[in-house]
């Protein structure tokens, strides 16, 4: 089932993603990872391989270019991603509490949970005078509680159904 | 008419920025997105003045419902006078950040009419190493940590020869590259972020200034994946100069050939070392690599590199336009010119400070930060990042530069201060600083990679009351191993927080309590 924004995998249209960039810059294996992330949403098995041909580098080299980066994935993301800063200055103004309460929300509502995925810990935001800091779909949010969170889940679903 | 300002800044759009200019819109007022002034508390702070380079007046945390129900005017109790007349403002000594808050960060015609390129057209009147002089005598040094003196790292890429690509054949197109390092992951920093969102023309401009220096041609920005909106802004401001010709071939008529690319980081916080960062920028995984060489002889690709943080490279313009002695003679001891203190964690009035070297901690968190936001006493600062010192409050009369911060056991790092009140408990702050290496290692020297792991658990058996004196004297040792025998700063840098935690805050290593994470 592909229920987001991003097209099905599709070999050709990843070659052709990969192509000018292994003409144009000079080690190009994460850059390669990267388009077809952005293009795909995630980066499926056959394309490490994929890249890995295209750059003349090994199967194993470009594995583990793709296993060292956090923002890597080889499953496609959930509809409206919600990450929650983990790090200092978050923690100073409740941003563990969050973390629990936001697992809490997830777990009492299932379709929430479906919805946001995993929320995998993501180191600084930048937005550290005005956390607990989120991102909801790749959008900021300051000042983060459960309420506001949800709100603009919906929010992001809404406008992601009708795009 | 009025014209509203509204600022496009990430941490003001994180507040409802974006409603709040589309509200304006909708009653048909005249609206420019500005960066911010970094007075974060007050995000969204709308502006309002009667002409475009006017007296701005401001209004503080502004909601979309509130400009709907009517434009606000000074009888408002968010209306907060004349925005530079404000005493966080007022009291700042701005270079860097001179234009942030005040200008469309994507304007150009409103970079040159607040002093935009004056530093560059300075530069590119003088010889490569008499800009190298100036910026030596400037006393300019890194700001994302380390605090090389620039000046000397660019003579050392100038005194070398471009090279081709290592791999390639020799009579290959030879280059020098200048590296900007704005893989800012230190939690609490967020200087670089508002710059390249609030004057990316400024970092560019710097970029050029450097090029010309050391005889670059290509530049590259390493920019963080979890900074879009940075991504975005710097992004447009290239296309922008290119359209201007303050990028490409013969740069403001001049013989200088340089061009700019952002390359986007993928969510590694080691990737801000330097070396590491190289790896990651040639495609590979981001392993720290040994010294020497030093990347300014064997850098990018093999090619002399400069690498600087975004602060170091913001900094050129305004000291090549205002002139190198008066920026040195501003701080003190080595710590010269301006520092951009970010404000953050449990902080009152959380935001951007720049002012010259010296300053207190304290200053800068009391009559700056106004204490905690939580209305709880401080308990603890940490300076410098994940790999800074914590401090308790009552040592925070240490003044802050690169001296005596070392002195006192800390470092000013990038800037950074996160402040932390009394429900605070520092072994778990000690606890997250080896779990965060564990994540971050880069796996390369041992220290690092398997040290940080057992520092958790050595730290969680101390904090479930296990024999606490011995695995106390157990972490320490583990401490300085990391200190003296990781190859960077992650391994190297990691027991900073950890021991000043046990040395200033025993007591939260003594009562057993359940672990955490």
């Amino acid at each position: 089932m592909n229920h987001s924004r991003y097209p099905e995998w599709q070999a050709e249209a990843a070659e052709a993603l990969i192509a000018p960039i292994v003409a144009a810059e000079a080690g190009p294996v994460l850059l390669c990872l990267q388009a077809v992330q952005a293009h795909f949403g995630y980066v499926p098995g056959d394309a490490v391989g994929m890249i890995a041909k295209a750059c003349n580098v090994s199967r194993a080299d470009a594995h583990g270019v793709f296993t060292f980066y956090a923002d890597l994935r080889d499953t496609p993301p959930p509809a409206v991603p919600v990450r929650l800063c983990a790090a200092e200055a978050c923690q100073a103004v409740g941003g563990r509490e969050l973390k629990t309460d936001w697992a809490t929300a997830c777990g009492d509502d299932a379709v929430l949970a479906a919805l946001t995925g995993v929320d995998e810990p993501i180191f600084c935001l930048g937005n550290c005078a005005l956390g607990p800091a989120a991102l909801v779909d790749g959008e900021l949010m300051g000042c983060a509680d459960v309420a506001r969170l949800k709100a603009a889940v919906t929010q992001a679903q809404a406008t992601g159904e009708a795009l | 008419m009025s014209i509203w300002f509204v600022p496009r800044d990430a941490a003001a759009r994180s507040m409802g920025a974006d409603a709040v200019a589309l509200a304006l819109e909708g009653c048909g007022e005249t609206v420019i997105r500005n960066g911010s002034r970094g007075m974060l508390w007050m995000e969204p702070l709308l502006e309002r003045a009667e002409s475009r380079h006017g007296a701005r007046v401001g209004w503080a945390n502004m909601t979309a419902a509130q400009i709907e129900a009517g434009l606000p005017d000074e009888q408002s109790t968010q209306y907060v006078g004349v925005v530079e007349e404000i005493d966080y403002l007022a009291r700042q000594n701005r270079w860097i950040y001179e234009r942030v808050g005040v200008t469309d960060p994507i304007d150009p015609e409103d970079y040159l009419a607040h002093g935009g390129l004056s530093g560059l057209k300075n530069a590119l009147a003088m010889s490569g190493s008499d800009v190298i002089q100036a910026v030596t005598d400037s006393g300019l040094r890194g700001r994302g940590g380390a605090g090389f003196p620039a000046g000397i790292k660019w003579r050392t890429v100038a005194d070398q020869s471009p090279a081709p690509h290592a791999g390639e054949s020799p009579s290959a197109p030879a280059h020098k590259y200048i590296c900007v390092n704005a893989d800012e992951g230190d939690s609490g920093t967020f200087a670089d972020r508002m710059l390249m969102e609030g004057d990316p023309f400024c970092l560019l401009e710097g970029m050029t200034i450097a090029a010309h220096a050391v005889g670059a041609d290509r530049g590259l920005v390493y920019l963080r994946s979890e900074y879009p909106d940075a991504i975005a802004t710097l992004q447009a401001a290239i296309w922008i100069a290119r359209e201007q010709g303050w990028l490409g071939e013969g740069i403001l008529g001049s013989e200088l050939n340089f061009d700019v690319e952002i390359r986007v980081g993928a969510g590694s916080y080691v990737c801000g070392e330097e070396t590491a960062m190289l790896e990651s920028l040639e495609g590979r995984r981001g392993m720290v690599r040994a010294k020497p060489p030093l990347p300014a002889i064997k850098g990018l690709f093999g090619t002399p590199t400069v690498i600087n943080n975004v602060l170091t490279i913001a900094s050129v313009p305004s000291i090549l336009a205002r002139g190198a002695e008066a920026y040195a003679a501003l701080g003190q001891e080595r710590s010269l010119g301006t520092q951009v203190f970010q404000l953050a964690g449990n902080i009152a009035h959380g935001g951007i400070v720049e002012t010259a070297f010296g300053i207190t901690a304290r200053a800068l968190v009391a009559d700056f930060g106004g204490g905690t936001r939580s209305g709880r006493p401080i308990r603890a600062v940490q300076l410098g990042g994940p790999l800074g010192a914590y401090l308790p409050y009552e040592k925070l009369d240490v003044a802050m530069t690169y001296e005596a911060l070392a002195e006192a056991g800390g470092m000013i790092g990038h800037g950074g201060i996160v402040v932390f009140d009394e429900t605070v408990n520092m072994a778990e702050q000690a606890r997250f600083a080896m779990d965060f290496c564990v994540e971050e290692s880069c796996g390369k020297c041992t220290p690092c990679r398997i040290g940080a792991v057992r520092g958790v658990e050595t730290i969680d058996k101390i904090r479930a009351g296990q024999d606490v004196a011995g695995n106390t004297a157990l972490l320490r040792d583990l401490c300085d191993v990391m200190t003296q025998g990781s190859l960077c700063a992650m391994g190297g840098l990691t027991p900073n927080p950890v021991l000043s935690a046990i040395n200033q805050f025993p007591e939260d290593f003594q009562s057993p309590v359940i672990a955490t994470g």
